[in-house]
C-alpha cells in the first residue's frame, strides 16, 4: 500500500525533534522550539526589510532574465550563425559555478541591490535562452513552409508562427529560470553576507540564535516552494496545446 | 524538463530561408569568431572606465599566465581539487544509488522522496557557514558542502529516470517472464540512462557551486581564498583569472562527462 | 522520354530540374514536365524517390540545383499567390481555431477581418466544415483537419493547388470520402491540381495525368493518361473497365523500383 508522503514528513519532523531534544548538536534545536522563533521573526523589522529587498531584487533580476533571454533564444533559434557564436557561452554558463563570479561583482556593482540582481540574472538567464532556442528550432518545418506559401514576410513568420509554436518550451524555460532565480537571490545574499536574508542568516549564526536561524530557513523554503508551485500551475494552464502539436 | 531539451546541432542555414543546397561553413570557424568577439568586447569594456575592478581581457590573460608560472594556481588547486574529487565521487555514486533505489523500492520512495524534494528547494547554501561549527576548517566541511548541494540533484534525476520507463516495455518484459533483476538491468536502467546522466551533469555543476561556496564562506583555502584574497588586495586581474580558471575547469569536467556518456552509450546513428 | 502533345493549355512546366542535397544525395535528376491547366496531375513513385522534393520545388520552397519552374511561361522566384499547397501533416496552427486557420492566408495578405471571415466561412462551408469554425485542431478528426487545410488553400484563390499526400494521414474510409469530395469540389472550382501520392489506386482514380517517378534519384519514368470518364457518377469510376487494368499496368512498371 502506498503511504502518503505526509506521514513521511511527520516521521522526519519526529527525527528532527528527537535529535534536537537529545541536544547532541547545539546547532540543531528541537523543532518544537522553532515555533516561537517564527513569531519573533515576523515581529522584526529587519526580517521585513530583508523580505522586501529579496522580493525586489528577485523580481527585477528575473524579469530582466526573461525579457532579455527570450529574444536571445529566438535569435539563436532562427539564425544558425547566432547559434554557433553564442551557444558555447550559453552552455558554459548554464552549468558553471556562477557563485565564483559573485565576488567579482561586488567591487564593480557595490554591496547592494545591483550585485544581487546581477547574480539572479547570471543564475537564471541561460536556461531561458536554451529553452526558448529549443522551442524555436523544434517548430515544425511544415508550419514555417505554410507561412512561406502564403507569402508571409520573415517577421510575420516569426511572430505568427515561430514564437507561438515555441511557447510551451518558453514557459518551461521561465519555470526553470524561476527555480534558479530563487537559488540565485539567496546564494547572492549569502555570499555578500551583509544584506537581505543572507545578512540575517550570518547574524543569527554568529550570535547562535539557532531557533531563528532555522525558522528563517523554513520560511525561505516555504516561500521558494510556493513560488515554484505557482509557476508550475501556470505552466500547466498556459501550455494547453503543447501536447496537440 | 531541462534535461529533456535537445540541443540543436543544425548545420544548415536557418529554415526561415529558402532551402539552399550547398557546402556548410565550418563550425570551428564560428567558434574562433565567437571567442574572438567575446574577448574583444571584454577588452574594450575593460579599457573603458566602467570600473577599476573590471580589468580588460589582456590583463587577465597575463595574470592567468603569471599565476600558472608562479605556482599560485598549483598551490590553490592542490587545496581545492582533492576535496572536490572526493565530494564529486560521493555525489555521483551516492546520488545514483539513492535515486535508483528510491525509484525501485516503494518503501525507500516513501522514506526518502520528501527529503530529496525539500533538499532541492530549501536554501541549503545557508547551511554551509554552519558546517565550520561542526567540522571546523577542514576538507570534510568542503566535502559535505559539495554533497549537500550536488547529491539531491543526482538522486532526483535518477529517480525520475527510473520512473519514466516506458510501461509497454515493462509489460513486454513481464510477458517474456523476465526476472526482476533482468528487467532492471536490460529494461529499466538503460531507459533511465539519459535522465541519470542529465542528473549527473546537474550534480557536477552543483558540486562546483558547493566547493566554491565552502571556500568563499568558511574555509579560506584553495581557489575560493585565491578569489577573496586578490579582491582584498585589489589585484582584480588575478581575481578574474582565478574565476576564469574555475569556470573553465567546471566546463571541462562537464564536457568530459559528455564524452564519457557518448563513449559508454554510443549514439545510434539513424 | 517522349512528351505526348495534348490539346489543353500548359499552365506550369518544369525544365530539367536537378536537386542535389548535402553529401551529394541526388534527389531529382533531369525532371521536365508539362502540367495541363484545369486538370488533375498525380505524381506517383516509391517512397523516398523525391516526390515531396519535386512538389516543394514547384511550390518555390526549394531552389533546385539547376533547372527552372515556369508558371504560364514566367519563371518562378519562390512561393507565389498562383500556387497554394496542402500539407501532408495538415500544418495547422494548434493555437488557432478552424476559422483563424482557414483565414491565415488572407490575413497574411492584409485582408481586413470582416472580409477575411466571410471568405473563410464560404470555403469552410464548401469543404463541409460548417459548425466547426470555432473548434481547435486538436478537437478535430484527421479528415476534418485536412478539410481545414484544403479550405485554407482555397481561400487565396490560386489557380494551382499543390497537394503532398494529402490523405495519407487519415484512415482508409475517410480517405475515400475525401477523394470523392475532392472530385466534387473540382467540379465547382476550376483548379489545376498537382497531387503527390504513393497509392496507385488513388492516382488512377483521381488523375487525368499520372507522372511516374523512378526510384532514387527521381526522374520521370513514364507518363500515363487514365482514360477515365469522370463526368458521370463518382461511384462509377472504380467500375470502369480501364481502371483495374491501368492500376495493374502501373504496378508492373513501378515494381522494379520498389526494393
Ligand atoms: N532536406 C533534406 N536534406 C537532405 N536530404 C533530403 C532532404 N529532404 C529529402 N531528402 C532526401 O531526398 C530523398 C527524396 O526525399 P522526398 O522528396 O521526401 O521523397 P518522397 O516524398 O518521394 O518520399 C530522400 O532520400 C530523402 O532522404
Ligand atoms: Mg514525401
Amino acid at each position: 500500500m502506498q503511504k502518503s508522503p505526509f506521514w513521511s514528513l511527520i516521521f522526519w519532523a519526529g527525527v528532527w525533534e528527537f535529535v534536537g531534544q537529545m541536544q547532541w548538536m547545539t546547532l540543531l534545536p528541537p523543532l518544537s522550539g522553532i515555533w516561537f522563533a517564527f513569531a519573533e521573526l515576523f515581529q522584526q523589522s529587519a526580517f521585513w526589510d530583508a523580505f522586501i529587498m529579496t522580493a525586489r531584487t528577485f523580481g527585477i533580476g528575473l524579469s530582466l532574465s526573461i525579457v532579455v533571454g527570450i529574444p536571445i533564444g529566438i535569435l539563436m533559434g532562427i539564425s544558425s550563425r547566432a547559434d554557433k557564436i553564442l551557444s558555447v557561452w550559453v552552455n558554459l554558463f548554464l552549468s558553471a559555478p556562477i557563485t565564483a563570479v559573485i565576488p567579482a561583482l561586488m567591487p564593480i556593482l557595490g554591496i547592494a541591490d545591483a550585485t544581487v540582481i546581477a547574480t539572479v540574472i547570471l543564475f537564471s538567464i541561460w536556461v531561458v535562452i536554451i529553452d526558448t532556442q529549443a522551442g524555436v528550432t523544434h517548430v515544425k518545418d511544415s508550419l514555417v513552409e505554410m507561412g512561406k506559401i502564403f507569402g508571409c514576410s520573415r517577421s510575420k513568420i516569426i511572430f505568427w508562427i515561430v514564437i507561438p509554436s515555441a511557447m510551451p518550451e518558453i514557459i518551461t524555460g521561465i519555470r526553470l529560470s524561476v527555480v534558479r532565480a530563487v537559488k540565485g537571490v539567496i546564494v547572492g545574499q549569502i555570499v555578500i553576507a551583509l544584506i537581505g536574508f543572507g545578512g540575517l542568516f550570518s547574524t543569527y549564526l554568529s550570535y547562535f540564535l539557532m531557533e531563528r536561524f532555522w525558522a528563517l530557513i523554513i520560511v525561505v523554503f516555504i516561500m521558494s516552494f510556493t513560488i515554484i508551485g505557482l509557476v508550475e500551475m501556470l505552466e500547466r494552464r498556459i501550455a494547453f496545446y503543447a501536447k496537440s502539436r | 524538463m531541462e534535461n529533456q531539451i535537445k540541443y540543436s546541432q543544425t548545420n544548415e542555414d536557418s529554415k526561415l530561408n529558402i532551402t539552399k543546397v550547398g557546402p556548410k561553413t565550418s563550425l570551428l570557424f564560428f567558434r574562433i569568431i565567437s571567442f574572438f568577439l567575446v574577448f574583444l568586447i571584454w577588452e574594450l569594456a575593460g579599457r573603458s572606465d566602467i570600473s577599476i575592478a573590471f580589468p580588460p581581457f589582456s590583463k587577465v590573460f597575463l595574470a592567468f599566465i603569471e599565476m600558472i608560472l608562479s605556482g599560485e594556481f598549483v598551490e590553490a588547486y592542490a587545496d581545492s581539487l582533492p576535496p572536490l574529487l572526493i565530494g564529486l565521487l560521493i555525489t555521483v555514486v551516492g546520488g545514483v544509488i539513492i535515486g535508483v533505489s528510491v525509484g525501485l523500492v516503494r518503501s525507500a520512495e516513501w522514506f526518502i522522496m520528501p527529503l530529496l524534494i525539500i533538499f532541492q528547494t530549501a536554501p541549503v547554501s545557508a547551511l554551509i557557514p554552519m558546517l565550520t561549527y561542526i567540522y571546523g576548517i577542514s576538507d570534510t566541511s568542503k566535502i559535505v558542502a559539495i554533497v549537500i548541494l550536488g547529491m539531491p540533484l543526482v538522486a532526483l534525476n535518477s529517480y525520475k529516470g527510473i520512473q519514466s520507463t516506458n510501461p509497454s516495455l515493462l509489460e513486454m518484459s513481464a510477458s517474456f517472464l523476465a526476472s526482476r533483476t533482468n528487467t532492471i538491468i536490460f529494461v529499466i536502467l538503460p531507459s533511465a540512462q539519459k535522465m541519470i546522466f542529465a542528473g549527473l551533469r546537474l550534480g557536477i555543476s552543483g558540486a562546483f557551486i558547493g566547493i566554491v561556496l565552502a571556500e568563499l564562506l568558511i574555509t579560506p583555502t584553495g581557489i575560493g581564498d585565491l578569489i577573496t584574497y586578490n579582491r582584498f588586495i585589489a589585484r582584480y586581474d588575478k581575481m578574474f583569472a582565478t574565476i576564469v580558471s574555475i569556470l573553465a575547469i567546471a566546463g571541462l569536467t562537464l564536457s568530459l562527462m559528455r564524452v564519457f556518456e557518448d563513449w559508454l552509450f554510443p549514439k545510434e546513428k539513424n | 522520354m517522349k512528351k505526348r502533345s495534348r490539346s489543353t493549355e500548359v499552365i506550369l512546366s518544369t525544365d530539367s530540374i536537378n536537386v542535389v542535397y548535402q553529401e551529394s544525395l541526388i534527389a531529382l535528376q533531369n525532371v521536365s514536365l508539362d502540367i495541363p491547366a484545369a486538370k488533375l496531375t498525380a505524381i506517383l513513385g516509391p517512397s523516398g524517390c523525391g516526390k515531396t522534393t519535386l512538389l516543394k520545388v514547384i511550390a518555390g520552397l526549394i531552389k533546385p540545383t539547376s533547372g527552372s519552374v515556369k508558371v504560364r511561361g514566367k519563371e518562378i522566384e519562390g512561393p507565389g499567390p498562383d500556387r497554394a499547397l496542402v500539407f501532408q501533416d495538415f500544418a495547422l496552427l494548434p493555437w488557432a481555431t478552424v476559422l483563424q486557420n482557414v483565414g491565415f492566408g488572407l490575413r497574411a495578405r492584409g485582408v481586413p477581418k470582416k472580409e477575411r471571415d466571410e471568405t473563410s466561412l464560404h470555403y469552410i462551408k464548401e469543404v463541409g466544415l460548417l459548425g466547426f469554425e470555432d473548434k481547435y485542431p486538436h478537437q478535430l478528426s484527421g479528415g476534418m483537419r485536412q478539410r481545414t487545410g484544403l479550405a485554407r488553400a482555397l481561400t487565396i484563390n490560386s489557380d494551382i493547388l499543390l497537394m503532398d499526400e494529402p490523405f495519407s494521414a487519415v484512415d482508409e474510409q475517410m480517405r475515400r470520402k475525401l477523394q470523392e469530395d475532392l472530385l466534387n469540389l473540382l467540379k465547382v472550382e476550376n483548379k489545376t491540381v498537382i497531387f503527390v501520392t504513393h497509392s496507385i489506386e488513388e492516382a488512377v482514380y483521381l488523375a487525368d495525368q499520372v507522372i511516374i517517378l523512378s526510384g532514387r534519384p527521381g526522374s520521370v519514368a513514364e507518363i500515363v493518361y487514365p482514360k477515365i470518364d469522370r463526368t458521370g457518377e463518382i461511384d462509377l469510376i472504380r467500375r470502369q473497365p480501364g481502371y483495374i487494368d491501368l492500376v495493374d499496368e502501373i504496378w508492373s512498371s513501378l515494381k522494379k523500383y520498389v526494393e
